[in-house]
């Protein structure tokens, strides 16, 4: 299959205003040694037999029968408009907009995005997106090193620890001290976090709910950490905020989180989005793309990419970081399915999230030999004790279709027996008494 | 008229959403826990919002509707069929998880048997021995190709403290080089539009960590003394970055493994035909050479003795994780299918006419715009509007006078060592037709810049806005609706 139009007159006619004989003479700047001698992909083939061979790829991926895995990554109901409106060609097939009269529709499109996330967040200022979660923690980091001109970060264990994982790697080279504090049991190290906050502290960093599906109140840490001159970052499920208090009420200075849930699939790992909201006062070491509304020449409102001087096509080498785009597409999503929820659907999927949570913890707790160990509220996510190694538990289950969670053991030190479970809007109790009988039934 | 927001739409106790019914109640956490008003979310019925946003896509150019030849972005034509194949329920649903779970890769035996085909077949074209499929962008690919850089450096004991760049290169190059703590060293471009080797041979030295280079630069120019480079760059062991943003040019012609290149990236949303999407996602993986394999981000992709697919724990060499799991999947399995619908001889192709329609708009334009490096060109050329700036017009002004006649414009005023420069990038899904259409409203726009300056500078005069105020955006900064 090809996707070019010359024909061979096109080709000739072309060459003659190039003045040259032929196409590989296009090359010839290419030194004959440095030509490849050729792949080994082998022929082209038509869309009917790439669709076929990817339709059977597709279907060695075999379905389960329920699957309560989350971790950071969830399965919600997308409502069929979101897919709808963000693939329309003419939002999917742009580029950044640079050229804003000819790109009004995502410009738009990100302010409206920026607006929803300081609303659910309860904070000043969003960019126009990040990568993904974790990337967005790891920007927030280096933005509170920044701003304070301190290197030490002091982070809670109960942080996702695949985002431990990436900050380390995006911290590899920066002169910062990483301290990780508790948890304690499950529960948030106050202790930890107050003997390790002080003048040097660059910023402390939670996560609501936590890792474990605990819901936390950090106004505290965040008072402690203004007291010693440091930020609070706290990255947050965007969902849960239908609901829960948000980081604003709760002092952070720093807001990030992992915006796949809001409309976008799981789709293997990516793509996502991270999202990055701040106070006023630190826009302008806030990294990424920003919109900004504006007039144009005749006074009409409109939206332009503002603040691009912190940016690295303007400051190169002394940019705030060296992202270029946006998830554009994906934060458009993001958009789409708050707009789609609406006020109220949104505060009810997050209402229907705890609820289901909650009454999992109670309907599976009740069995013999598991048991809940968050003891506090959970959000989406919980986690049981079994007898067992949750490994074998799980791997019991998986056997009859069902993946009940992520076993804690590798994660974790002391909790081979534990398991992180989630559930979404998208199960019911029949959903949870069919997973409370597979139970009883090991 | 001004467009309404989404929020200023919102008409109190409307509503388009439903969850099923549950016939659970449980009792909330205590007030501490919870948000203390409404989010303001806007309330809208599902009609509402597609028209909002059906009337916002209208007012973007985009690949399916106009022209976009912006040089350096390789905004090709994204067949269809790719977004059919990403949205197979088959693969949009898994999650992520399921392979470093006890048991669970079998589970998803397609999905990673995808991944680990796009690992070879991105190794056979960049002539390279290992990839990582991480970097979710091509800017992050770097930021990895850099941080291998540093951790190679450090297993050898070299006090390195400076990457090289040319000073025709993407932003990206140094700002990516100084998040991991080295110096730039800027070496500029000679009179043919290459980096100067004779300057780069004064400046490489024992400090030099890498040398970062796009090759055909982003003057669309190859340089012929590259192995020459990496000769003298290898001599004081600093590695050789190639960055793929301008693949496109060499696809099947050169691999950049056998030119003396250690590390590149490749951009898949530009080379490899997946969507822009507005400005992400893309995605940036990264190929190396074996030396340096231990060091790519972990997990890789592997096959066992029994042929099973699974995600493969580095040891400690491993930079760690530049993304949460395997990189942007959606955006790689529209690359895989890309590459399969091409084969060998369709990727030949690719380049063969991206560098044919770029030289056919040079050899249009020629006589009319100014050519700072006067030369045959790869995949995109660099004009000037440097004598048209002398009547008081722009490279801007021809910029937006081309939005009123149906096309985005090329990028301007990059690259910057380019006074009032116009970089047009074709691509090679773009027809002869297009192309004359495009060159004879460009050559109007150079006779108006003679005759009529005052139409450009007052271009665009067919969009619904026209030459916004971005000073005053910077500086009454309002980034959200505050209604």
């Amino acid at each position: 299959m090809k996707y070019t139009p010359h024909t061979r007159i096109d080709i000739e006619d072309m060459l003659k205003t190039i003045g040259v004989p032929a196409v590989e003479d296009l090359f010839r700047d290419i030194p004959a040694d440095m030509r490849a001698a050729g792949y080994g992909l082998g022929a082209g083939k038509s869309e009917y037999e790439v669709l076929g061979h990817l339709k059977h790829t597709a279907g060695r991926n075999r379905p389960l029968r329920l699957n309560l895995t989350g971790g950071g990554f969830y399965d919600h109901y997308i409502p069929s408009a979101v897919d709808r409106l963000a693939g329309r060609a003419e939002f999917y097939t742009a580029y950044t907009p640079y050229q804003p009269e000819c790109s009004q529709g995502t410009l738009q499109a990100i302010f409206e995005y920026q607006t929803a996330i300081c609303r659910i967040t309860g904070m000043d200022v969003s960019n126009a997106s990040v990568y993904d979660g974790g990337t967005a923690l790891a920007e927030g980091i280096l933005m509170a090193m920044r701003v304070t001109g301190r290197n030490k970060i002091v982070i809670d264990k109960s942080v996702n620890p695949i985002y431990r994982d990436m900050i380390r790697t995006y911290l590899g080279s920066q002169e910062c001290e990483l301290a990780e504090v508790g948890p304690d049991g499950l529960a948030l190290d106050m202790k930890g976090f107050s003997e390790n906050i002080g003048r040097d502290t660059a910023a402390a960093v939670v996560q609501n709910p936590n890792f474990f599906g605990t819901i936390n109140d950090y106004s505290e840490i965040s008072a402690g950490c203004r007291k010693a001159g440091a930020l609070t970052i706290c990255s947050v499920y965007p969902l849960s905020l239908g609901l829960l208090r948000t980081p604003g009420e709760m002092g952070a200075d720093i807001v990030t989180g992992e915006g796949q849930s809001l409309g976008n699939p799981l789709s293997f790992g990516g793509p996502y989005l991270g999202f990055m909201a701040v106070k006023r006062e630190y826009i302008r070491q806030l990294p990424g793309r920003i919109v900004g509304e504006t007039v144009d020449r005749n006074g009409k409102k409109c939206y332009v990419l503002t603040l691009q001087a912190r940016e690295q096509h303007i400051k190169r080498h002394r940019a705030t970081s060296n992202i270029c785009t946006n998830q554009s597409l994906c934060a458009l999503r993001a958009l789409l399915y708050l707009s789609c929820l609406g006020e109220k659907g949104f505060r009810d999927t997050a209402v229907r999230n705890y609820t289901l949570a909650n009454y999992a913890v109670r309907v599976l707790s009740d069995i013999e030999g598991v048991e809940f160990v968050n003891g506090k509220p959970v959000f989406n996510e919980f986690v049981l004790r079994f007898k067992d190694k949750a490994d074998v538990v799980y791997s019991k289950l998986l056997a009859r279709g069902i993946s009940a969670g992520i076993p804690l053991g590798g994660y974790y030190k002391g909790m081979d027996d534990m398991m992180l479970m989630c559930v979404t809007e998208k199960l019911g109790k029949d959903d949870i008494s069919m997973l409370r009988k597979e139970l009883e039934e090991l | 008229m001004n467009r309404e927001l989404l929020y200023e739409k919102s008409i109190e106790g409307r509503s388009g959403y439903a969850l099923p019914v549950s016939g659970i109640q449980e009792e909330f956490p205590g007030p501490e826990y919870l948000r203390s008003g409404p989010c303001g979310l806007p309330e809208l019925s599902e009609l509402d919002i597609v028209r909002h946003f059906t009337g916002l896509s209208r007012l973007n150019y985009s690949v399916d509707g106009n022209f976009y030849p912006l040089g350096s972005c390789t905004m090709k034509y994204n067949p269809k069929i790719l977004e059919d194949v990403s949205s197979l329920d088959g693969f949009s649903r898994l999650h992520p998880m399921l392979p470093l779970l006890p048991g669970a890769a079998e589970y998803v035996q397609g999905a990673l048997e995808v991944l680990y085909r796009l690992q070879e077949a991105l190794c056979d074209i960049t002539g390279m021995d290992a990839a990582t499929l991480q970097p979710l962008a091509g800017a992050q690919g770097e930021l990895a190709g850099i941080l291998m850089t540093a951790a190679y450096h450090r297993m050898k004991g070299n006090a390195k403290k400076t990457v090289i760049v040319p000073d025709a290169s993407h932003g990206t190059n140094p700002a990516s080089a100084a998040m991991v703590g080295y110096d730039v060293i800027t070496v500029a471009t000679d009179s043919r539009g290459q980096m100067d080797t004779a300057e780069f041979a004064e400046r490489i030295n024992d400090e030099v960590a890498a040398v970062v280079m796009t090759c055909p630069n982003t003057l669309g120019i190859f340089n012929a003394d590259i192995r020459k480079i990496s000769r003298m760059a290898h001599s004081v062991d600093a590695l050789m970055y190639y960055d793929g943003a301008n693949m496109n040019a060499i696809l099947g012609k050169v691999k950049p493994g056998d030119i003396g290149f250690d590390i590149v990236h490749l951009n898949l949303h530009k080379t490899f035909a997946t969507p822009h999407g507005g400005g992400g996602p893309g995605a940036g993986p990264v190929c190396v050479k074996d030396f340096l394999a231990k060091f790519l981000p972990s997990p890789r992709i592997v096959r066992d003795r029994g042929g099973s697919y699974m995600p493969g724990e580095g040891d400690a060499s491993s930079i760690g994780k530049m993304a949460p799991f395997y990189g942007n999947f959606g955006v790689l399995l529209k690359a895989y299918a890309y590459i399969l619908l091409l084969g060998e001889e369709g990727l030949n192709d690719v380049s063969d006419k991206a560098v044919l329609n770029a030289n056919y708009i040079l050899g249009l334009l020629r006589d009319h715009y100014e050519v700072p490096y006067d030369r045959k060109c790869m995949h995109e050329c660099v004009l000037s509007a440097a004598r048209q700036s002398e009547k008081g017009v722009h490279a801007l002004d021809i910029a937006k006078y081309l939005i009123d006649m149906g096309f985005h414009p090329p990028t301007v005023y990059f690259p910057l060592i380019v006074k009032e420069a116009i970089m047009i990038e074709p691509t090679e899904t773009e027809s002869r037709e297009t192309i004359d259409r495009f060159a004879r409203v460009m050559i109007d726009a150079a006779g108006l810049a003679e005759k009529e300056p005052g139409v450009l500078r007052n271009a665009p005069v067919t969009t619904r806005i026209s030459r916004p105020d971005e000073v005053r955006a910077a500086r009454d900064l309002n980034v959200r609706y505050t209604g």
